[in-house]
């Protein structure tokens, strides 16, 4: 009798812990009780089905329930462990529905008019429904571009002399400024470029390169911070062994430090120019707004994407639909030439960045 | 003779290092480029400077609305640039660490980049269409959740009824600034999550720790200037963000905390986007005055930022 | 590292440029010159005349494929400004320049002692839009409108609607008064209607700036609509044109109810006289609000300004061109059917051409 009680084989690794399934298990679970509960309530009180509601009843089910079984079987740092993932995870999920649904909304209101014609033609001498956003697109381009290129090397160069130069109070005010910079309103900077502008023009100026200075200087300081942000988390070691091999300082920025971080220093510009493509209100100010192209920076007034959505949406004509149209299908365009920035910006970081084992 | 002097090569040694030519033009550029942009914020606060001073010394009664003084006019805009703002950001903020380490830390990695991705297209959304969303999304959408708000919660003062009739208080345009802000502080602190060393994060896991107890041990004091940096950042656009309050507030000039009624603060910088079309003589300087008086408070919640990041350098890489 | 990347940004925008350059397919030039004219012309002010600029501008533009006019709307009062300053050509404003800001001249684009001719081409009716379901039109009596934009009537089935909207089923619902948040002209003019027209109910006086600190508020005409449609017992005004499917109101005039459309609109203008002591070609108008006729009384009459003697003669030419397009037969329906404007009358018309002769 005694021979045949043989205890249970246990593997001491996996003793005390969850299986890998119980989780989505339990939030199965969770989820199917809370849709239950609200149909329900549903068909008591008559009231529609809220989805939102079941989702949100269910992941309280499963948080609580997790943690619970978690407690008993792997004891309480597990718990806490599984509680913050659920947060974390929770925290993502519920941060993605607001951008998911502007994303969403405007792909399904920009396609309505996300045509040949739309990118072939101008606004010049178009009332109601047809015209397009040719001439706001080369406009953003063209300001957007001689922004960065404006920008994006000072801001660099200052990042590099924060982290790799600077010491004593210079550099301390230099830190200290771009702080302050970085809350000019963007309103203000559209101001003051154009009272710069005023004094060699004249008060009616309006050119798309006191746009781009508007621009610029919103962008520069966004560009430091990132970059600086980046250039600092390059290990001290690798910066001492470059020396140690008698590199010069000037090739060890260039060939150590920052390819190392090339991928952050990227991601820092894009949001960068990211930040400053859609501002609406400095462009309105000093590059004014027009129907028709205009190639030049340095004369009349030039249209830009942003602005074209805000007068496409503020100067309805009769034919609402038609405008309303034009200014979705804007806005798409935007967050697509952003995205193809994107994509360019982190192949050239890759083409750069060192393999790292991770 | 042709042989060098003697004096030369004693002497060469014991000096400074020879000066290389790169090195010299690398760190002259950088010089360059930080001193221009001292330069810059020079001539935008003489600007700003200057045209405020009109403001400060006018007669009150040539203001629109005339109000008793200057900071009768300023300090209800200031109240709502501060209220909604901290507001976004006590919304964004644990989001935003939450999505950079769901990305950094827990998504297949894959998947990560992917998600990564569709969040930093999300900084480029103009905030014209954040306005948009915001009046023809968000308002409808939460509206019977403030209507349940001021039913059951109406003895709270932020709850406070009568509700609004459209959702466009300032906590929808609080929603739409922490939602527009996320992806910028999203981006820096998943950059900055990512690059904890590796090592701190396997010795943390090999002495049997949990992974939230080797994000609060090695990830979390790595990346807390990062954090604190984005969350900055952030700020800095909630604060100065123009289009899409102006366009989802109801906005009627008065100071409350309540949260749910059509009676709302407005912000400095929506009060300059809808009044400046219009404005003429010392009230351009007004609004301007106003403009100065939103950077003077970036400036003040920047330098606290700076001293807290200050305190914990010790992690940075480079130092 | 840096230069490949701003070289590569630069690449991309100049091939995006280069792409696009050889595109804007509307704006190819017609084979043959219809009209001599050629030039620039710059305009700024009243957002309000925006819609009606755009129309105008497109079939000016067709006529004259060598001149280009651009208007921006930047509003009455940085449009007034602007002409002032000379970066204009012509203003358009919501309110005519004043006797004060006459007198004191210095209008930088005129020739010096230049006086300025101010036309009122643009009357546009202001609706009160309201959204309640299943209702299209409610009679209101001033006293009503100004009781509920200055909060003392706060339910839909208050019996001073009722009494007013016999066998109109009213709900028992809040009102949510929505008003523009931005300083405009549409709100000078509604604010104007409702101090004349029931003074002893609205205490205020006529301003671009809301004068409550209560109500629900939002940017611009599309944000007054935005609001309107969205929200639940909501009542607003914004530029007729732009009332679309929302319920509107019928004024009380008299015993009669006058619903918006452009010929009331007209009307209220003609009954106004014209503002004394200004020369024959200033026709600032002297709005009368409450007429004795049916005519519809919330109206907008926007000015358009130019000198009387430009610097510039060839200026003075282009401008000369559209303001006689603007007055025209064709220019009236033109905006009327573009932007939901009121044609300008005949007797208004003889003044307004006499007052463009006098341009040079």
């Amino acid at each position: 009798m005694t021979a045949t009680m043989q205890p249970a084989i246990t593997n001491s690794l996996t003793q005390g812990q969850l299986h890998a399934r119980t989780p989505w298990v339990t939030l199965g679970l969770g989820l199917t009780a809370a849709a239950g509960i609200v149909a329900l309530i549903t068909s008591a009180t008559g009231s529609e089905f809220s989805l939102v509601g079941a989702i949100a009843l269910g992941a309280l089910f499963y948080l609580v329930a997790i943690v619970v079984i978690s407690r008993l079987v792997e004891g309480q740092r597990k718990a806490t462990d599984r509680f913050v993932t659920a947060l974390v995870s929770g925290a993502f999920l519920i941060a993605m529905a607001p951008l998911v649904s502007l994303l969403f909304t405007v792909v399904v209101n920009g396609s309505a008019r996300f045509d040949v014609e739309f990118f072939s033609s101008s606004m010049r001498n178009v009332v109601g429904e047809g015209g397009g956003a040719a001439h706001a697109i080369v406009g953003t381009l063209l300001m957007t571009g001689t922004a960065a290129i404006i920008s994006i090397p000072i801001g660099l160069f200052t990042a590099i002399y924060l982290v790799e130069y600077g010491r004593g109070p210079l550099a301390r005010a230099i830190t200290f400024f771009v702080d302050v910079m970085t809350g000019i309103p963007s309103i203000v900077a559209g101001l003051f470029a154009f009272a710069l502008f005023a004094i060699f023009f004249g008060p009616g100026v309006r050119m798309g390169f006191a746009g781009a200075i508007a621009l610029a200087v919103l962008m520069i300081p966004v560009v430091v911070r990132s970059c600086e942000e980046m250039l600092r988390v390059v290990p001290n070691e690798l910066r001492e062994a470059s020396f140690a091999l008698g590199v010069p300082k000037w090739l060890t920025i260039l060939n150590v430090v920052l390819p190392t971080s090339a991928a952050g220093i990227a991601t820092g510009i894009m949001l960068a120019i990211a930040r400053v493509i859609g501002e609406t209100a400095p462009l309105l100010i000093v590059a004014g707004f027009t129907a028709s192209m205009n190639y030049n920076l340095f004369a009349d007034r030039m249209q830009s994407l942003p602005v074209f959505v805000f007068t496409s949406y503020a100067n309805q004509g009769v034919d609402t639909q038609a405008y309303l149209d034009r200014a979705w299908a804007g806005a798409l365009t935007l967050i697509l030439i952003v995205m193809v920035l994107n994509l360019a910006a982190r192949l050239i970081a890759r083409a750069f960045a060192p393999k790292l084992g991770r | 003779m042709t042989a060098t002097d003697p004096k030369v090569r004693t002497v060469a040694p014991q000096g400074k290092p020879k000066q290389r030519l790169g090195d010299i033009v690398f760190s002259r550029t950088s010089l360059i480029s930080g001193s221009a942009i001292l330069a810059i914020l020079a001539a935008v606060a003489i600007f700003l400077v200057g045209q405020s001073v009109p403001a400060f010394v006018a007669d009150p009664e040539e203001f629109i609305g005339s109000p008793a003084s200057f900071w009768d006019y300023v300090w209800p805009l200031v109240f709502g640039t501060l209220w909604s703002a901290s507001l976004a950001l006590l919304m964004a903020l644990p989001l935003a660490v939450g999505i950079a380490l769901f990305i950094s830390h827990y998504a297949p990695r894959r998947l990560a980049q992917l998600l990564g991705y569709i969040v930093d297209l999300l900084a480029a959304v103009p905030s014209v269409v954040f306005g948009l969303w915001g009046i023809g999304v968000l308002a409808p959408a939460v509206l019977p959740a403030y209507t349940w708000l001021t039913e059951n919660l109406g003895w709270i003062p932020l709850f406070a009824p009568p509700v609004s009739g459209t959702g466009r208080t300032i906590l929808t345009a609080s929603i739409v600034l922490g939602v527009m802000i996320l992806p910028v502080m999203t981006a820096i602190c998943r950059e900055i999550f990512i690059q904890t060393p590796v090592l701190h994060e396997e010795a943390a896991l090999a002495l049997g720790a949990t992974r939230w107890e080797m994000i609060t041990m090695a990830v979390l004091p790595f990346g807390r200037p990062g954090i604190i940096s984005g969350a900055m950042l952030g700020l800095g656009r909630a604060l100065g963000e123009t289009m899409a309050v102006a366009m989802v507030l109801s906005a009627t000039g008065i100071i409350t905390i309540n949260l749910v009624s059509s009676a709302n603060p407005s912000t400095i910088a929506a009060n300059i986007a809808l009044s400046f079309p219009e404005a003429y003589g010392v009230n351009v300087n007004l609004l301007i005055a106003t403009g100065l008086i939103l950077f003077l408070i970036t400036l003040v919640v920047n330098s606290i930022a700076r001293y807290i990041v200050n305190r914990r350098k010790d992690f940075s890489g480079a130092n | 590292m840096n230069i490949t990347r701003v070289g590569s940004f630069a690449a991309i925008s100049v091939a995006a440029a280069l792409v696009l350059s050889a595109c804007a397919t509307n704006e190819t030039p017609a084979e043959e010159a219809p009209s001599a004219l050629a030039g620039t012309l710059v305009g700024a002010g009243s957002s309000a005349v925006g819609a009606a600029q755009e129309v105008w501008i497109a079939e000016f533009q067709t006529a004259n494929p060598e001149v280009t006019v651009t208007y921006d709307p930047t509003g009455s009062g940085a449009g007034r400004e602007t002409f002032l300053g000379g970066g204009s050509d012509f203003a358009g404003t919501d309110r005519a320049f004043n006797d004060e800001e006459v007198a004191a001249g210095g209008f930088a684009s005129c020739a010096e002692g230049s006086g300025i001719v101010q036309l009122p081409l643009y009357i546009s009716p202001i609706a009160v839009i309201f959204n309640l379901e299943g209702i299209d039109e409610l009679n209101m009596s001033a006293d009503v409108i100004a009781g509920i934009f200055a909060e003392t009537i706060t339910n839909w089935n208050d019996p001073a609607i009722a009494a007013l909207n016999e066998g109109v089923e009213l709900p028992d619902l809040a009102i949510t008064p929505v008003h523009r948040s931005d300083d405009s002209g549409t709100t000078d003019n509604f604010t104007d209607y409702l101090a004349q027209a029931a003074p002893s109910v609205w205490t205020y006086e006529a301003d671009g700036v809301w004068p409550l600190e209560s109500g629900e508020a939002a940017q611009g005409t599309s944000g007054v609509v935005d609001a309107v449609t969205n929200g639940t017992g909501t009542i607003g005004y914004a530029d007729a044109s732009r009332a679309g499917d929302l319920g509107t109101v019928a004024v009380q005039i008299g015993d009669e109810f006058v619903p918006f459309s452009p010929e009331a609109a007209a009307a209220v203008v003609d009954a106004s006289p014209f503002i004394e002591g200004r020369p024959d070609f200033d026709l600032s108008i002297e709005l009368d609000r409450t007429p004795d006729s049916a005519a519809y009384p919330i109206v907008l009459v926007a000015y358009l300004v130019g000198c009387e003697t430009y610097l510039d003669s060839a200026q003075a030419e282009l401008v000369k061109a559209y303001f006689t397009y603007m007055a025209s037969e064709a220019g009236q329906a033109a905006s009327a059917a573009g932007a939901g404007s009121a044609p300008i009358s005949a007797t208004l018309f003889e003044r307004v051409t006499a007052a463009i002769d006098v341009i040079s």
